[in-house]
């Protein structure tokens, strides 16, 4: 698998939602490819056999009743918002 | 002497006797932060005007029936909502976030027992980090020798009580961001079993490992501290709901009869020799208490850090797609599209440690890679999973250092994430397996820096953890050696 090339690094910005300069393209293709390269050691190990585990509490399916209760008030609910109009979170356009 | 040089319950005495009021005790923590906080930059946050008012209020309330943490001054992660309280996660993201809605559950839990908020710590920033290095605010710097790193990421929370600022704090432990700091720093510091504290108002970074816990400067503080925070919580759908015992009572049970594993894999090539003597000391002192120890091997040790590093990344490049610049936190004022406005705060408001964690993680969960290194991560998580309860079968309870090496100093490690993530190698196996951990001081290196005795334990045997903590406290001296702030160098 090995190497991870400037592209890649660039598209996987864009699918985390980060703006990264040229400079930064370069650092991060660097640093990733070292610790991508680092977790090839877990191939050493033959796990066709072994289940995934995703957490480790023998839980499944924890539900709760769906019960309207108090909880924050709209306007509380904006206080911290960078933006807002007429009680609502205000964005740029998103449609050209 | 300063009063937190006192036990919890000796100080609940002072003030059933009124000999000292709460307003003394918040008094306390604040002029110390006053005298060594410029040294240490321990807190982000502090909750001057409130903690005094709660004090006051407080002082007429001590009764025979308060609480053994009634009035007590305490610091808190700065990823723990904490309502009206600025709640940064050391991140410049968040540093508009002024006015949290809600408490987390143990803020909720902490105000029944009417302990007193002093401040927000300092951390890594969203607790990634092993050295407060990544805060995007300040450094904070170890009380022993200010030149060195406090550890991380609950760096804020462990220098506090070192330095005798609060009382005691919380913290979060990921892959050791308890123990690690605490070690450093000389005091107890307790990753839970994942489930036992609620992780509601928990900033999320990796929600299969994160754990909030507590950190004190004694054994028997920390468990009373662990009390107050446990319990099965509905607002945290990976709360567990299981009978918690009282954690003060095994405290004198003893050792005797006990049996001790020792990974051969935890005292191997990296390990600093004055930490591996420190260690092998700890065993000779738990022997002279009637335990027996034997070498052990926990195969997988070695995978546990690239599968942590894989599993945690990816996880919070999920946790971390919240942060988008629309409800809270800031947002770049230089964008015209939707798209651009995330890029753009997002790149604006994350530090360099946090933005290649979430590429990481994105990479690993991406199209065409999340069989190689997401799903691939989570089985070799079973077999260190495995490893844990193979050993806990014959045993009852693991000793080994919680770090490789003292603190080491400021500015070393910094620009080289690989070796620091290699520190990881005998703290995160135990967040992948789930199971308890603790630090506790065991000695001192020649040049004066703690070192941190790991123990580690069954799920929910916590117990088990404080009753060997104790015992080894009680036999020695270690804990009850004080920082001089600014000596050390």
């Amino acid at each position: 698998m090995a190497d991870i090339s400037k592209d890649q690094v660039k598209h996987v910005a864009h699918l985390a939602r980060l703006a990264i300069t040229d400079e930064e393209v370069e650092k991060m293709t660097k640093q990733l490819g070292d610790i991508i390269k680092y977790a090839e050691l877990l191939n050493e190990l033959d796990t066709d056999n072994v289940q995934p585990t995703t957490h480790v509490l023998d839980l499944k399916n924890v539900m709760r009743k769906d019960e309207p209760r108090k909880w924050i008030e709209k306007e509380d609910a904006m206080k911290n918002a960078p933006d807002q109009q007429d009680g609502q979170f205000r964005v740029p356009s998103i449609l050209e | 002497m300063s009063l937190f040089e006192y036990s919890l319950k000796e100080i609940q005495e002072k003030l059933h006797n009124k000999e000292i009021s709460v307003s003394d005790l918040v008094s306390e923590s604040f002029n110390r932060i006053n005298a060594v906080d410029h040294q240490i930059n321990a807190f982000l946050t502090l909750n001057e005007e409130e903690a005094r008012n709660k004090a006051k209020a407080l002082d007429d309330q001590v009764g025979p029936n308060s609480s053994i943490l009634f009035g007590m001054p305490i610091g808190i992660k700065d990823n723990i909502v904490t309502k009206g309280l600025r709640t940064t996660c050391a991140s410049q993201f968040l540093s508009n976030f002024r006015d949290p809605l809600y408490d987390a559950t143990v803020m909720d839990k902490l105000n029944a027992e009417n302990t007193v908020t002093i401040g927000k710590l300092n951390m890594d920033e969203f607790a990634m980090g092993s050295s407060t290095e990544n805060s995007s605010y300040v450094k904070t710097r170890n009380p022993w020798n200010t030149d060195h790193v406090p550890g991380g990421s609950s760096g804020g929370s462990a220098a506090a009580v070192a330095a005798g600022e609060v009382f005691f704090s919380l913290g979060s432990d990921t892959g050791g961001s308890i123990r690690q700091p605490a070690a450093f720093c000389g005091v107890v510091g307790l990753k839970p079993t994942y489930g036992l504290v609620s992780r509601f108002g928990l900033v999320a970074f990796a929600s299969s490992l994160d754990q909030i816990g507590p950190i004190t400067r004694t054994v028997e503080d920390n468990a009373h501290l662990l009390q107050a925070i446990v319990g099965h919580d509905p607002m945290d759908s990976t709360s567990a709901n299981v009978d918690v015992p009282t954690y003060s009572e095994s405290l004198e049970q003893g050792v005797n009869g006990l049996r001790i594993a020792v990974p051969k894999e935890y005292l191997g090539e990296g390990v600093d020799p004055e930490v591996k003597a420190a260690v092998m000391s700890a065993l000779k002192v738990y022997e002279s208490l009637g335990a027996t120890w034997e070498e052990v091997s926990l195969p997988h040790s070695k995978y546990a850090v690239a599968a942590y590093y894989l599993l945690s990344s990816s996880e919070a490049s999920a946790n971390l797609a919240r942060f988008d610049g629309v409800r809270y936190g800031v947002r770049s004022e230089k964008a015209e599209n939707m798209i651009d406005m995330f890029k753009m705060s997002r790149s604006e408001g994350f530090g360099d440690e946090v933005k290649r964690r979430i590429m990481l993680g994105t990479f690993a969960l991406s199209s065409g890679y999340y069989d190689a290194y997401y799903k691939k991560a989570q089985k070799v998580r079973t077999l260190i999973k495995n490893d844990f309860e193979k050993i806990f079968e014959k045993f009852d309870i693991i000793v080994g250092p919680t770090t490789p090496t003292p603190a080491y100093k400021i500015g070393e490690k910094i620009d080289d994430p690989l070796t620091m993530y290699a520190d990881d190698i005998v703290t995160s196996p135990i967040n992948l397996a789930g199971v308890p951990g603790m630090s506790i001081p065991c000695g001192f290196s020649s040049k004066g820096l703690p070192i941190g005795l790991q123990l580690i334990g069954d799920h929910f045997d916590e117990k088990t953890l404080y009753q060997f903590a104790y015992a080894f406290e009680q036999a020695t001296e270690f804990h009850k050696k004080l920082v001089e702030v600014g000596g050390g160098k």
